[in-house]
């Protein structure tokens, strides 16, 4: 249940109507379940199973990932601005926590 | 079985209960695995054949290859993190737009990497992010439109270091 130290970009400002590309990050190991650490023991599986993206509250993009996914996965993904608001992130973590972002964008 | 024929959505991908079982079988021969206990833990244990997780992904379907592009380095240094580029070629109205883009590794021990859900909101579909390969394969990218049709691209891949060979330290 560890806090996961994670990265968004959003633009801060966009044109009504602009496409705009956000990326966002979340540091975590992505364990694939097919791996022996040094002492030659078996690492469990443990992935962020999932991701969402909601744009004020409506789902503009989601995501769901296994075990060819890199560690620390990134993604870059784009969606048209349309007003004001918050965009949220929420990553859903195999353990069951999740983890969450925010980003504001000022659409003019 | 209807969780696995509904190519509709992305939330068909948990496994069919039988592989889940079969997975928990193996662990119990195993032994020496330990005893994590939970299903997601059996399921790290399975190896699925490429072909399988396509017909998973997306049933029956018989997509065309084109529309789907798919930007990878021509060699990877090393098969922890491989930059991949997918783009849908779409106006993404709400007419017409992709709906799904699943990316599976052919020769990954688990094949399937990831599914994207899209709709008109995202503006253009293309998708950036890090795949984790464990050998030189194709990659390949399904994209299914609003209309039903199911898209293709399939590229080669050479990794130097396979993510499997360089498990032990790093991930």
């Amino acid at each position: 249940m560890a806090e996961r130290t994670t990265r968004v970009r959003v633009p801060a400002k966009a044109r009504r109507g602009e496409i705009i590309q956000i990326k966002c990050m979340i540091m975590h190991p992505m364990e694939n379940g097919f791996r022996f650490d040094t002492q030659g023991t078996f690492v469990p599986i443990h992935l962020i199973n999932t991701f969402e993206c909601r744009y004020n509250g409506e789902e503009v993009f989601r995501t769901r990932l296994g075990t060819g996914m890199a560690a620390n996965p990134l993604l870059t993904f784009n969606t048209i601005a349309t007003e004001s608001g918050t965009i949220d992130f929420r990553w859903y973590d195999d353990d069951g926590s999740q983890h969450t972002a925010q980003a504001r964008i000022e659409v003019e | 079985m209807t969780a696995e024929t509904d190519t509709e959505s992305i939330w068909h991908l948990r496994l069919a209960r039988r592989d889940v079982l079969r997975g928990l079988g193996a662990a119990a021969v195993a032994g020496a695995i330990g005893a994590p206990g939970s299903a997601a833990a059996a399921e790290s244990l399975l190896e699925e054949d490429a072909q399988l997780t396509i017909r998973r992904l997306i049933g029956d379907a018989k997509p065309q290859p084109g529309r789907v592009t798919i930007s990878l380095p021509d060699v990877a240094d090393s098969g922890n993190s491989v930059p991949v580029t997918i783009r849908v070629d779409s106006p993404m109205t709400s007419a017409d737009h992709v709906r799904l883009i699943h990316i599976v590794a052919e020769r990954n021990p688990r094949p399937w990497a990831a599914s994207f859900s899209l709709g008109p909101r995202a503006g253009r579909a293309e998708i950036e992010t890090f795949l984790r390969l464990s050998d030189t394969q194709y990659v390949t990218a399904f994209a299914r439109m609003s209309d039903g049709t199911w898209w293709m691209k399939r590229t080669n891949v050479i990794v130097t270091i396979g993510a499997c060979e360089s498990m032990a330290v790093r991930y």
